[in-house]
C-alpha cells in the first residue's frame, strides 16, 4: 500500500497547504493529534524553509510499511542553493535569517527518520519518516 | 470576402443556432451545469446564441454580452460553459461555411479559418477577462476581511487586554500582530496583554520566533505579556522543536492567565454569594 502525492511550494500560502495535507493522510493513518501535530509542525518547518532559501520546491507525501508497522514519509525536495555546512545547520541556533535556528534539528526530533542530502548550487532533499505507534 | 461570409453567417443564423443547441444539448450529460434545471439551461443556451449572433453582426459592439455575462458571474455559471459553447460555436460555424462551400482548397479553408477566429476571439477575451476580474475582486475582498479579522485587541479591564489569534500566522499578520499590540498597549494604558493561541493549529519555529519578538517588544514598553492557550500538543511540539519561551508566563487556558493577570495587576475574583455566608458565619461565631 504506496500512496503517493505532492504539493509544490511557490508561495507562503502554500506552506499551509503542505502540512493541511500532511495533517490529512497522518489523520488517515491513524496517527494520534499529536504526533499529528507533530507532523504538522515538521512538514511546516520544511516547506518554509523551502520557500526562504529555494523560492521553489516540493513536499512529497508516501505511505510506507515496515514489520507490519505504518508510517508516513514526507520527501521535501528543492533545486536551491544547497547547504553549505550540514553540522552546521543542524546545531541548535543556527540560523542564516535571523530566526531561530531550531528548524532543522526541530525536525530531527519531532519525527524518528531524518536524513538530509544537498549539494551546494544543486540542491537539498530531506527525507524524514514518522511511525505509528 | 469577410462581409460576405459575415452575410452567409447572419442569413442562416437559424441553422447554424439550431446545430449549436443540439450540439451542446448533447454534451450536457457529462457536465457540470446538470443541477441546473432544463428551462433555465435552455433559455440560457438561447440568450447566449443570440448574444454571439448580436456581436457578430454588429462587429464586436458587445454592450448585450456585458450584461449577459454579468447575470452568469452572478448565478454562478462556470467558465467552462462560456468557453466550451463558444469553441462548439465555431467549430459549428465553420462545419456549416465549408458544407455551402463547392470546392474550397488550403488556402480559402486557412481564410476561413482565420475571419471565424477573428469573430470568437474577442468575445472570449472579453468573457474571460470579466470573469476573472469578478474572482480578483472576491479575493481582494476576502483578503480585506481577513485582515479586518487578524489581530484584534480587546481592552476586558483596566490594564488587562487580551489579544486572540485564531488561524495561520503568515509573515504580513506577524507584522500586523505586533504593531497592533503595541499600539493597543499604548492606547489602553495596558500592564498585562494575553496573548491566546488557542486557534492556531500549527506553531512552528517562525510562529514561536514572531511570538517571542512580540512579547519582548511589549516587556520594552513596560508591560507584561502572557502566552495562553497552549494545547497539550503544542506544547509538546514546542519542546521537540527546542523552542525556549522560558523568558515570559505561559499558561494552558485564557481562565488561568486571567487570574494570573489579575495578580499582577493586584485584583482578585470575590464570590458575592460565599462571602455574604462568610460574614454571616463570622458575625455567628463572635455571637457565642
Amino acid at each position: 500500500m504506496i500512496t503517493k502525492s505532492s504539493v509544490q511550494i511557490n508561495k507562503e500560502w502554500d506552506i499551509v497547504g503542505a502540512r493541511q495535507m500532511g495533517r490529512e493522510l497522518a489523520k488517515d493513518l491513524g496517527f494520534g493529534t499529536v504526533d499529528q501535530a507533530r507532523i504538522a509542525t515538521a512538514i511546516s518547518e520544511l516547506a518554509r524553509n523551502i520557500y526562504l532559501y529555494a523560492k521553489k520546491g516540493k513536499i512529497a507525501y508516501e505511505t510506507v510499511e515496515k514489520m507490519n508497522q505504518k508510517g508516513l514519509k514526507i520527501i521535501a525536495s528543492d533545486q536551491g542553493p544547497g547547504i553549505n555546512d550540514l553540522s552546521k545547520v543542524m546545531e541548535d541556533g543556527f540560523s542564516t535569517s535571523g530566526g531561530l535556528g531550531a528548524g532543522l534539528p526541530g525536525v530531527k526530533r519531532l519525527m524518528d527518520y531524518f536524513d538530509v542530502v544537498s549539494e551546494p548550487g544543486k540542491g537539498t532533499t530531506i527525507t524524514t519518516i514518522k511511525w505509528v505507534r | 470576402m469577410p462581409e460576405a461570409l459575415r452575410r452567409i453567417v447572419i442569413e442562416n443564423s437559424d441553422v447554424i443556432s439550431k446545430n449549436w443547441l443540439d450540439e451542446i444539448t448533447e454534451k450536457r450529460e457529462s457536465d457540470y451545469t446538470s443541477s441546473i434545471s432544463d428551462s433555465l439551461y435552455h433559455t440560457t443556451n438561447q440568450e447566449f446564441i443570440n448574444v454571439i449572433f448580436a456581436s457578430i453582426n454588429r462587429r464586436g459592439d458587445t454592450g448585450e454580452m456585458d450584461d449577459f455575462a454579468e447575470r452568469l458571474i452572478n448565478l454562478g455559471w462556470p467558465l467552462s460553459y462560456i468557453t466550451d459553447g463558444l469553441q462548439t460555436f465555431r467549430r459549428v460555424t465553420i462545419d456549416f461555411i465549408l458544407s455551402q462551400s463547392d470546392q474550397v482548397d488550403t488556402e480559402e479553408f486557412s481564410r476561413i479559418l482565420s475571419i471565424v477566429e477573428d469573430w470568437v476571439e474577442p468575445i472570449i477575451n472579453q468573457l474571460v477577462n470579466q470573469y476573472s476580474g469578478s474572482w480578483e475582486h472576491t479575493v481582494s475582498l476576502q483578503r480585506m476581511a481577513l485582515q479586518e479579522l487578524s489581530a484584534p485587541l480587546i481592552p476586558v479591564m483596566d490594564n488587562i487586554t487580551v489579544m486572540p489569534l485564531i488561524g495561520t500566522i503568515d509573515t504580513e499578520r506577524a507584522k500586523l500582530i505586533m504593531e497592533n499590540l503595541l499600539e493597543g498597549v499604548m492606547k489602553h494604558n495596558s500592564e498585562v496583554v494575553l496573548i491566546d493561541i488557542t486557534g492556531v493549529p500549527v506553531v512552528d519555529t517562525m510562529v514561536a520566533h514572531h511570538i517571542i519578538q512580540a512579547a519582548e517588544a511589549v516587556r520594552l514598553i513596560g508591560a507584561t505579556c502572557i502566552l495562553v492557550g497552549i494545547r497539550p500538543e503544542i506544547a509538546q511540539t514546542i519542546v521537540n522543536l527546542g523552542i525556549d519561551l522560558g523568558k515570559f508566563p505561559t499558561k494552558s487556558s485564557l481562565r488561568k492567565g486571567f487570574k494570573t493577570a489579575l495578580k499582577l495587576t493586584n485584583r482578585e475574583i470575590v464570590d458575592l454569594e460565599n462571602s455574604k455566608d462568610e460574614d454571616i458565619t463570622k458575625i455567628i461565631d463572635s455571637l457565642k
